[in-house]
């Protein structure tokens, strides 16, 4: 990581809005964005990402703070030098259907294109490049409109991609995609960021996928601002709990990385199971029936109905001094209902 | 692939407008021999002097007139769609020709004489027209920026010229009866409103709308995206904007205070020419629009003149019977329409 660049830097930097009913959404925001890494913006809705991400693009004057692209304040940069810097995904409705694929990716070259935007040879080269590394190349003459959501997204980055710029922000990119297209989605803007060298940015609610694939994680939680970090260190030191405060109902789980309802159950079990997989899905179907999962040291001594889960065939309950062997887990729920009291 | 389908449709169009005017020059109110007309034309007398008078004073500046109105009317409706992100959008339907024809009225009405005698009877009714154009313009860009969805702004643009109509008609209820005559036929549209001796100006003033339109083509696209993204890419949105409906305000001014608010053909020739070339790209589509264009406005005012000696049909009569059907065409076929989605 030697080569590593700060692309964008903010310190101190207050978002918002300005006007009559303007308001500032953040205040006091301390960043910077790395080259060759991607980058996930984690927030509930309403945190401000959108907001934060406009302002990041320029498209939003920051209402206080310093904000650097590249060593210098992104306001000293003409409309036209900053076409070049910085590349955009937004939740926009767009009205380019009637273009075909290859058309919307063009209109990305328009800052290097002349006054009618006549492509060149290079030009042309570049479009054909951006098609390929989005994986959208076999559909270049199909309109924008006949596209799947997930090709039209791909297309949309190939469309930032032709703009060569060293920074790339997207507003959740992956938002309404299937669970293939996002992991696609995702894979392929952190393979551009780092073959690429760019330095690219996401906001998005699939915690489970950025944990895996973003290099960095910024944190943006209603009231305690901006938390950016590598992303483990910032999941070892429990701060991914922090996006949720106040969210009694939601908890972080440390292991499976990902976001799962609290346990409300006031009855207990003591679970054993001959392996980690038949264990962690034994405890997950416990856990949605109000149990408590204790081990068998924590349980010692508290007479609580035993479950050892030998295989998914095979359940042997203990419960009220009676023995059963459940077959399935529907098997097991109802033996566990009729003896339960 | 795509370059060519659009040059083949530009010769086809052209071919076709060279026919539609000669036709023109041929058929009229009165019968006139084509070996007559075509000897006028290459400068020779004709055998009654009242030939000579018809093809030169009136035949031939109509024609001309046709042509440009027709190219005018088309394009400031392309821009208009675009600009306001809306298919079904043009400068009858958002009260600009309302606001147009408001301003002749003023200045016939306080004038107190017949649309334009000479140079200073000329500018001071497009200044008249072009003042109200823009007074309309200002407000429906004003209310875009309260009316997010596109279906009320249509309306309200709609409303505003109900609004302006019925000031029209106020006037004209406190105007002598005369000046309420001709400004009634004015109403009516005509593509015989210029003379041959305000051909010039009037071809100028139109030229000027329209390179301005043709010089818009690359921002035009980017809008196409959404403004944001357009100034992602460098365009100075509210300078390019402020352009294209200064454009749309000198065609519509121009147009609407020589030959009457002329309906439909702004709406209708924007999707025709999209039906044809299957592209919302602008490069293509603004000549194509262009070319249909005068094609369709000197198609109707052939109509216009069938009944031979028993008349001319107002214009007005013609255009809706022409337009319209385009339009509910495309609304229905909408879903399966690329540019619509």
């Amino acid at each position: 990581m030697g080569s590593r660049v700060a692309v964008m830097e903010g310190r101190g930097l207050a978002v918002g809005y300005r006007g009559k009913q303007g308001k500032v959404v953040h205040r006091d925001l301390n960043f910077r964005l790395y080259s060759g890494e991607l980058t996930c913006l984690l927030g509930a809705n309403g945190a401000g990402k959108s907001t934060l991400l406009r302002t990041l693009s320029a498209l939003q004057p920051p209402l206080g703070g310093e904000l650097e692209l590249l060593g210098r304040p992104v306001g000293s940069y003409s409309l036209k030098e900053r076409s070049r810097l910085i590349g955009v995904v937004l939740t926009d409705k767009t009205q380019t259907g009637g273009l075909t694929v290859y058309e919307l990716v063009a209109l990305g070259r328009q800052p290097h294109t002349g006054f009618f935007g006549r492509l060149d040879a290079h030009d042309k080269d570049m479009i054909d490049y951006a098609l390929q590394a989005a994986g959208i190349s076999h559909k270049s003459d199909v309109y924008v409109a006949q596209l799947s959501d997930g090709e039209r997204q791909k297309a949309m980055i190939a469309r930032a991609l032709v703009q060569e710029c060293p920074l790339v922000l997207l507003d959740e990119p992956t938002a309404f995609l299937d669970v293939v297209s996002r992991i696609e989605i995702m894979a392929l803007l952190r393979r551009l960021a780092v073959e690429e060298n760019k330095a690219v940015l996401l906001s998005t609610h699939d915690v489970e996928q950025a944990l895996v694939l973003s290099d960095r994680l910024w944190l943006l939680a209603g009231t305690c601002g901006l938390e950016c970090g590598v992303t483990e260190d910032l999941i070892l030191a429990n701060r991914i709990d922090s996006l949720f405060k106040g969210q009694q109902n939601v908890r972080f789980d440390l292991m499976h990385g990902g976001f799962s309802p609290t346990v409300e159950g006031k009855k207990r079990i003591c679970l054993e199971a001959s392996d980690e997989v038949l264990r962690h899905w034994a405890q997950n179907a416990l856990n949605r029936h109000g149990y408590f999962c204790l081990d068998s040291e924590q349980a010692a001594g508290l007479n609580l109905p035993f479950l050892d889960v030998q295989s998914s065939r095979q359940l042997l309950l203990v419960v009220g001094g009676a023995e059963f062997v459940c077959s399935s887990f529907e098997n097991l729920f109802e033996v566990l209902a009729i003896n339960s009291d | 692939m795509k370059a060519d389908r659009s040059l083949i449709y530009g010769i086809c169009l052209a071919l076709c407008i060279a026919a539609l005017m000669a036709a023109n020059l041929l058929f009229g109110s009165v019968d006139i021999p084509a070996e007559a007309v075509w000897h006028i034309l290459s400068g020779g007398e004709a055998e009654k002097a009242g030939w000579t008078y018809i093809v030169w004073e009136s035949r031939f500046p109509q024609c001309v007139t046709a042509l440009l109105c027709g190219a005018a009317l088309s394009a400031s409706g392309l821009m208009l769609q675009t600009v306001f992100n809306n298919p079904l959008a043009d400068s009858s339907i958002l009260g600009i020709s309302s606001g147009a024809s408001l301003g002749v009225a003023l200045v016939v009405m306080a004038g107190g004489g017949a649309v334009g005698l000479g140079l200073s009877g000329f500018f001071s009714v497009v200044l008249g027209a072009l003042v109200g154009a823009a007074a309309v313009l200002l407000l429906i860009l004003f209310l875009s920026f309260l009316i997010r969805d596109s279906v009320m702004l249509l309306i309200a643009g709609i409303m505003i010229g109900y609004v302006v109509s019925s000031v029209i008609s106020l006037l004209s209820f406190f105007s002598a009866s005369d000046n309420v005559h001709s400004f009634v036929v004015w109403g009516l549209g005509n593509f015989g409103g210029v003379s041959l001796d305000q051909l010039p100006a009037f071809s100028c003033c139109v030229a000027a709308g329209l390179l301005i339109a043709v010089l818009l083509i690359k921002p035009l696209n980017a809008l196409l995206l959404g403004t944001r993204y357009a100034e992602n890419l460098g365009i100075n949105v509210r300078r390019v904007r402020n352009l294209l409906l200064l454009s749309t305000g000198i065609l519509t001014a121009v147009t609407t205070a020589f030959c009457g608010p002329i309906a439909f053909i702004g709406l209708a020739v924007p999707h025709i020419a999209r039906l044809l070339l299957g592209t919302s790209n602008h490069n293509s589509l603004m000549p194509v629009t262009l070319l249909c264009g005068g094609a369709l406005a000197l198609f109707c005012n052939l109509v216009c003149v069938l009944p031979g000696s028993l008349g001319v049909i107002p214009l007005n009569a013609v255009t809706p019977v022409v337009g319209a059907p385009v339009i509910i065409y495309v609304i229905i076929n909408r879903r399966k329409l690329q540019y619509f989605n």
